[in-house]
Parts: structure tokens; C-alpha cells; sequence
């Protein structure tokens, strides 16, 4: 309850200086919105805005699938094979150094310009904290439960399954945590690379347009998508590990 | 907490027909600055059926000893007969291991945890959780098949990690200091539950310990360890039948004596 209360003030103090500052006599009308403008702009284009942020959310979710799949898969991958772990680390690495803004344009050519794009670049993003966190979850294991499980005679795919997998499901949950937070700026870069549809392409547009009330409408949308996505990871880590907080608490 | 196992009321899981054979062996661990030897020339015998104790003072290489057993890790020097077999395999087989912290996974209930080490051998989690199950009823843990560890004391938490060692039926039992995390009481009261418990599922029992009364309250024969490098310095026999009353035993003047020799050959 006083959490709740908090979050309220908080957004209503943020609220308050936003309204200040659109209220400005030295600020531009066309930098920035108030929020009354911009409930108008949510109110108007309601269905414009809706239609967009649907394809913009089914991108993203479609981008967080496949990276989770590919940030499971290579996480074990890596977790069995210490070759095959000290081989790409650097390449994962890497993976995250190169600009997205670069990259999307070549997405956008080498996939067209439907979906596809949009969800690489979606994966690409999440991919990383996925895979880097369910490999420390993987490889923080007590020794001692190895042990344990090498003493019972159990095969290396049964202590993965019983033990280390489990143990690394918190770990996990905190790598989609971070990649649901990023993802829909993943879906973004990849609408603004070339798109017909989608809330980024939108705000786009609506910036080239001097629509700046619809543009923060859509920035508002995003964010609340990219909140909503994390408190969803958030509620499924509580729901799938519940041992989690009882250990916290005990 | 009174609980009592009830013993004679279910066929045991396991007969002890083998024992362990140490010879001569010796274990030094390599570091960059300095080799640290271990152990050093263990001579020791565990007979069928047995339960021997071996004390010792921390770090002289008393949970080794264990592992080189369980077949967790080979000797440099000697050999280690389990079930009259030398393989590192057929030790591992033979042995049922229960470490120092219970090690429950903390995602899973009692009765999961219970039912670890046979899941492990390959056994079916339905099947495995339906064999761990009267052994709940036996051991005093009833009703406490659904808990999740967190919310089980520490001697509770070492009872199911007992039951986990005992269920998959192997021959031979290695306890390494398996209440040295409780208090005071939990401790004796769990000490009267194991001698209880071996009375229902006799094993043959290799249990390592720092505390001399626990080594002689629970076991046939004693085995004193010394400083590292460490190696048996004294063999002491308990005259007294298993199970053993514990008031009884603490004023027997037989165990007083064992216990100052005890002592004294740990040089304290």
C-alpha cells in the first residue's frame, strides 16, 4: 500500500513538472506537448494509435520468443561445452557492440521490409541478458550439489535438468526482466529502419509532420508497454519460483 | 520434538552384507605454492554391518577420507575396497553419500528432495516419490511431505537429506559430520533418531565427526584421526549394543574411559 502511494506521487510529480514545463512561454509548442494535448492526442487517434501499437507489441513479443529460445539454447550450449563457451563469449560480446542503428538498415535490406527485420533486431537486443544471465545462473551451481548428484551416479543431462536448470530459473527471469525492458526500443530502431506499420514508425512520422502531441501519445504508449512487459516478467518470475521469496524471507 | 522410528514394522531397504576396506592410503593436493598432504598411509577397516566413527580435529582430512570412499576422488597413494571392488565405479554404486549441509534443493518439496537420489539413478518422479513416501510415515516426517525446505527446521532438514541417503537401498552409508549445523539439543535429539533410524535400515556406516560423545554414542568402534597430515592414531571399541540409551550412556563408566582415551589421542 505505501509502495502504491509512492509510485502515485512520484507520477504526479512527474506529471506536474511536465505540465510546468510544456507551460513555459520559452519553450516551444512544437518540442513540447503538455499532457493535456497529449491525452487529447490519445483520446483522437485512439484507433490510429491502437492499430500501430498492436503490431509494434506483436513484434516485440515474436522477438522476445526467439530470444529466449536462442538465449536458453545457447546458454546450455555453453554451460556443457567450456570450448564451445570460451570460443563465442567474445562473439556475444561483440554482438552487443555493434550500433543497432547501423545494423537495422541492413536488416531491412537483407529481410525486406515486412516483419522479419523487426523481430532480428528485437532478438538481437534481448538475446544478450538472456543468455548471459541464465550462464551465470548455470555456472553459480554450489559445487557441492554437483557433488551430490555425481555421488548418486546421476548423468550430466539429469544433474542439468534437477539441478542446474532450476537453479538458474531465478537468473533467467532477471535477463528477460532486462530484456523486456529493452525490447520495444529493439522494435522501434527496426520500424524506423523501414515499416509500414508500427508505433515507432508512427512517432516518426509524426515528428516529420509536426505532430508533436501524437508523437508523445506513441512515446507514451511504448513506455507503458516496455513497464508492462517488465512487470510481466516480473510476476511470472514470482509465480514460476515461488521457493525464491520464502528464501528471502526465511 | 519426541519422535520415535518405529523399527521391525516395514522390510529394510537394504541388508549390510559389504564392507570397506582402506589401505595404506594417501592423498596430497597440489597448489601452486605447496603440496598439502592429506592424508597419509589410512589404514581402516569398516566391517559388515558396522557403524565406525571417525574423529578428528578440523582439517585433517577426515571429509577426504569420505569422498576418496564415496569415489568422488582416487588416492595417490594405497587402494579403497568397497563391496570388495577397487573401481572408482563400483565405490560410487555402493556408496550412499550424505554431506556436511543438507544441500535440499530449495525449489523442491520434502518429499521431492527425499526422492532425489533414485530420480537420479533413473527411477521415474512418480515412482520415486511413491517409494519415498513410507519412509516419511516411518521416520517421524509425516505431514511434512509437501513442505519446501525453507520452511523445515535444521533437524528436519536433516532428516529428509537421511532418508534421500538411505532410499536408494546402497549397502554402504558415509555421514560427514551430519549434525555438526544443528544446536545443542536438535543434535542429541537427532542422534537418538539415527541410532533409531539404523535399527530399522542396518547399513554398513563410515560417519566422520569432530565430537568424540557423538562418535561413541552412535558407533561400534571408534577411529581416532590426527592432525593433518592425517592418519589413524587409535581404534577404540564401544562395548555397548546399538541402540544406546543416551542418559545411560553419558554416566557408563566403560564410555567415560573410552571417552578420555578418545581425547587423549586427539591430544586435547
Amino acid at each position: 500500500m505505501k509502495r502504491a502511494l509512492l509510485v502515485s506521487l512520484m507520477l504526479a510529480g512527474a506529471l506536474g513538472a511536465w505540465a510546468w514545463i510544456a507551460s513555459l512561454e520559452s519553450v516551444d509548442d512544437l518540442l513540447v506537448a503538455s499532457p493535456r494535448e497529449t491525452a487529447e492526442a490519445l483520446g483522437e487517434d485512439r484507433a490510429l494509435l491502437l492499430d500501430n501499437a498492436w503490431v509494434t507489441l506483436y513484434e516485440v513479443l515474436l522477438g522476445l520468443a526467439v530470444s529466449i529460445a536462442a538465449g536458453l539454447g545457447f546458454a546450455v550450449a555453453m554451460h556443457l561445452n567450456r570450448t564451445l563457451r570460451e570460443a563465442t563469449y567474445p562473439l556475444l560480446v561483440a554482438s552487443q557492440a555493434i550500433p543497432i542503428v547501423v545494423l537495422a538498415p541492413i536488416f531491412v535490406l537483407a529481410f525486406d521490409y515486412g516483419i522479419g527485420p523487426k523481430i532480428a533486431i528485437v532478438a538481437l537486443i534481448c538475446f544478450f541478458p538472456i543468455t548471459v544471465n541464465v550462464l551465470d545462473g548455470l555456472r553459480a551451481v554450489d559445487s557441492d550439489h554437483l557433488k551430490l548428484m555425481r555421488s548418486y551416479g546421476a548423468s550430466r543431462l539429469r544433474t542439468l535438468r534437477s539441478v542446474e536448470l532450476p537453479a538458474a530459473l531465478p537468473s533467467f527471469f532477471s535477463g528477460l526482466r532486462v530484456a523486456a525492458s529493452v525490447s520495444v526500443i529493439g522494435a522501434v530502431f527496426g520500424e524506423w529502419a523501414g515499416a509500414d506499420e508500427g508505433l515507432g514508425r508512427l512517432v516518426l512520422r509524426g515528428n516529420d509532420e509536426l505532430q508533436t502531441p501524437r508523437v508523445y501519445a506513441g512515446i507514451l504508449i511504448l513506455t507503458f508497454m516496455a513497464v508492462a512487459l517488465f512487470s510481466l516478467a516480473s510476476l511470472a518470475e514470482r509465480l514460476a519460483c515461488p521457493w525464491n521469496r520464502d528464501e528471502r524471507t526465511a | 520434538m519426541e519422535t520415535k522410528v518405529e523399527a521391525s514394522v516395514a522390510e529394510p531397504l537394504s541388508v549390510p552384507g559389504q564392507g570397506v576396506t582402506v589401505k595404506g592410503v594417501g592423498r596430497t593436493y597440489g597448489s601452486r605454492r605447496a603440496d598439502v598432504t592429506a592424508l597419509e598411509g589410512v589404514d581402516l577397516e569398516v566391517r559388515a554391518g558396522e557403524v565406525l566413527g571417525v574423529v578428528g580435529p578440523s582439517g585433517c582430512g577426515k571429509s577426504t577420507l569420505l569422498e576418496l570412499v564415496a569415489g568422488l576422488q582416487e588416492p595417490d597413494a594405497g587402494a579403497v575396497e568397497v563391496a570388495g571392488d577397487t573401481g572408482a565405479d563400483a565405490r560410487r554404486a555402493a556408496c550412499s553419500f550424505m554431506p556436511q549441509r543438507d544441500l535440499l534443493l530449495p525449489w523442491r518439496d520434502a518429499l521431492g528432495n527425499a526422492a532425489l537420489a533414485l530420480e537420479s539413478q533413473g527411477v521415474r518422479r512418480r515412482e520415486a516419490r511413491e517409494r519415498a513416501a513410507p519412509l516419511f510415515e516411518r521416520f517421524g516426517l509425516a505431514e511434512f511431505e509437501d513442505a519446501r525446505p525453507a520452511a523445515l527446521s535444521g533437524g528436519m532438514r536433516q532428516r529428509v537429506a537421511f532418508l534421500r541417503t538411505l532410499l536408494p537401498g546402497r549397502p554402504v552409508l558415509l555421514l560427514d559430520e551430519p549434525f555438526a549445523s544443528l544446536d545443542a539439543i536438535t543434535r542429541a535429539e537427532m542422534q537418538a533418531w539415527l541410532a533409531g533410524a539404523l535399527e530399522a535400515e542396518p547399513r554398513t556406516v563410515l560417519l566422520v565427526t569432530h565430537d568424540v560423545e557423538e562418535a561413541l554414542f552412535l558407533s561400534d568402534r571408534v577411529a581416532v584421526m590426527s592432525r593433518r597430515p592425517g592418519r589413524i592414531v587409535s581404534e577404540l571399541e564401544v562395548p555397548l549394543a546399538r541402540p544406546r540409551d543416551r542418559r545411560a550412556a553419558v554416566a557408563d563408566p566403560q564410555l567415560i574411559r573410552l571417552r578420555e582415551r578418545a581425547l587423549e589421542a586427539l591430544g586435547a
